[in-house]
């Protein structure tokens, strides 16, 4: 059976709820080998918390890491692939891991794919392009299958694992470190779900006119995250950092609610694949109905509240 | 100080996309710069004019480098009417379909000989959206990768320079002495529009066409092979109903119809 290398997706110190969704894919294609990177001391924490169908794991430290950032990590990775020569690596689709998929596809002569939604198990990835309107499954041909998976779109098993662990001595390359970081000021996590891994997701956009309470009130009743449009986050009414469209973030949850957007393509483009899209909007003619499972032409400051009402009541 | 700006030319965002045998048809859209790359444009023209100006015989040039059909030249007037000295296109037809493996070997390719100090990329283009070419130009150079960046100050006379990343994870300050592969984000500025001058001055600027044998690169197949690719249904428009008080109770009971809550 083939050798699937995976590498376990840290929030901080924490094994994110990718990681297992990047095993139950790597599964289907061979024994899966959890590459853990981390800071020295921190691996082993990380190894307990990994869930999913893992059959062993690989961890490499370095103090590197911190200072030199995705090349340092690229470069570990690369070394352990080279070595190992598994038929397949599996990365979280974000900034970080692409451009880390990036680096190692180079370094080990390996074709790419980005942002698959399914791993098939003979390698072939579906990936949903041109704003998600087509499908497009495709292989990698040449060396590694080096492929990125986003987030929530795998069901993932998520039985606790026990791998057979392995400790490798690697260091950084002096190539890797031509770049270094003098300081790093993590995201403070709201109480909310992380946005791209959310099953629920209601955003607000230019129809809040900045008041996010009503939007955020039914977010916390469906224990969902919180959205924005460009729109809201150009004008400073929420953090750019819950942005969802073409230059934010590219989510697809359960249920996506959209209220007071218009659904311009760039917005589209971030959540159209989304299960199930429901949306509120004074305006009737608003383009985001065309792609809406149900909509509620009205005002979001009448509706958002009776239908967070309706949803604690059915709650209690 | 030498910088290069590498952009692409795209299908307009707001143009129907369709695949043919694979590839993204091209011929029949509407095709642009790719607006993400303005942004790289704009800080390259910023950093210049910050040190001493663009002009010529001033202290830097401002090189647009792109890869793509003849037709890429509409997209490449376009950064040099917002005021880039000079350009580079790769235009094969061997290129064709290439993959961002090749893409990212052909603009390594001429940026290793131009010596340049620094190149600027956007983050990504909104057609293929893999946002992974900066990472592999700076790879194969093997020099210092500054991406997401929010801010960029560049020191000329030390040959450093600093960035902040912004990405999801959160916010980091790094530096690096040149040369390095920058991409910066959508919110670092405010890119300009061509002045009716710059637009006339363009016309004059040169745009070097070269192909695969005149930058001495020989070009490998793609290494993802598409198998099929087909439209997406479109999503139907479902259920529309206008609030008149009970709009919010309505939209709960759909929720639970579908078992969301």
């Amino acid at each position: 059976m083939s050798n699937v290398f995976i590498l376990v997706d840290l929030q901080g110190d924490a094994v994110s709820k990718t990681t297992a969704e990047l095993a139950t894919a790597g599964a289907r294609m061979g024994d899966v080998t959890a590459i853990v990177v981390a800071a020295p001391g921190k691996s082993g924490a990380v190894v307990s918390a990994l869930t999913g169908p893992i059959s062993s794991a690989i961890c490499i430290e370095s103090g590197d890491l911190a200072t030199h950032g995705v090349p340092a990590y690229a470069d570990l990775i690369s070394q352990i692939v080279l070595e190992k020569k598994p038929s397949a690596l599996l990365i979280a689709s974000h900034a970080f891991g692409k451009e880390i998929a990036a680096r190692v596809a180079i370094a080990t002569d390996s074709g790419i794919i980005t942002d698959a939604v399914d791993v098939a198990a003979d390698g072939t990835a579906t990936q949903l392009v041109f704003g998600g309107s087509t499908t497009v499954h495709s292989k990698i041909s040449h060396g590694v299958s080096i492929m990125t998976i986003r987030a929530n779109t795998i069901e993932a098993n998520t039985a606790p694992a026990s791998p057979a662990v392995e400790n490798i001595g690697k260091s950084v390359s002096d190539g890797a470190k031509k770049a270094t970081i003098t300081s790093t000021q993590p995201f403070v996590k709201g109480g909310r779900p992380e946005l791209t891994e959310a099953n629920i997701v209601v955003s607000g956009g230019r129809g809040t006119n900045g008041d996010f309470a009503a939007v955020e009130g039914f977010a916390d009743a469906l224990g969902a995250a919180v959205g924005a449009s460009r729109a809201a986050t150009d004008a400073g009414w929420y953090p750019h950092t819950h942005q969802v469209g073409q230059t934010g973030k590219t989510v697809s949850p359960q249920l996506y609610v959209a209220c007071g957007i218009s659904g311009a393509i760039q917005h589209r483009a971030g959540m159209q694949t989304s299960k199930t899209i429901v949306v509120v909007n004074k305006d009737a003619e608003a383009p985001i109905f065309d792609i809406a499972d149900f909509g509620v032409i009205g005002d979001l400051f009448a509706v958002l509240p009776k239908a967070t009402e309706g949803v604690i009541a059915r709650k209690s | 100080m030498k910088i290069a700006v590498c952009v692409k030319q795209v299908p307009d965002s707001w143009a129907e996309k369709k695949m043919i045998n694979g590839t993204l048809d091209r011929e029949g859209v509407d095709a642009v710069l790719n607006d993400l790359d303005e942004y790289a444009v704009e800080e390259a023209l910023r950093i210049a004019e910050a040190h001493g100006g663009n002009e010529e015989g001033g202290a830097n040039t401002v090189t647009i480098i792109s890869m793509g059909p003849e037709r890429a030249t509409e997209a490449i007037r376009k950064a040099l009417s917002m005021g880039a000295n000079d350009a580079i296109l790769i235009s094969d037809s061997a290129l064709a379909g290439a993959d961002a493996i090749t893409t990212s070997a052909v603009l390594a390719k001429v940026i290793e000989t131009g010596g340049f100090d620094l190149v600027l990329c956007g983050t990504e283009s909104t057609d293929a959206r893999m946002s992974v070419v900066p990472a592999m130009i700076s790879a194969r150079l093997g020099w210092a990768q500054l991406t997401f960046a929010g801010s960029v100050v560049v020191d000329p006379a030390a040959s450093t320079v600093a960035i902040t990343r912004v990405t999801d994870a959160g916010v980091d300050s790094m530096g690096a002495s040149f040369p390095a592969v920058l991409s910066v984000i959508e919110k670092i500025n405010e890119p300009r529009y061509p002045s009716f001058k710059g637009i006339m001055a363009s016309k004059k600027k040169t745009i070097d066409v070269r192909d695969c044998a005149a930058i001495g690169i020989s070009v490998q197949g793609a290494w993802s092979v598409v198998a099929d690719s087909a439209p997406r249904p479109a999503r139907a428009a479902g259920i529309k109903v206008t609030d008149s008080g009970d709009g919010g109770k309505e939209l709960v009971d759909f929720l639970a119809g579908k078992k969301l809550i």
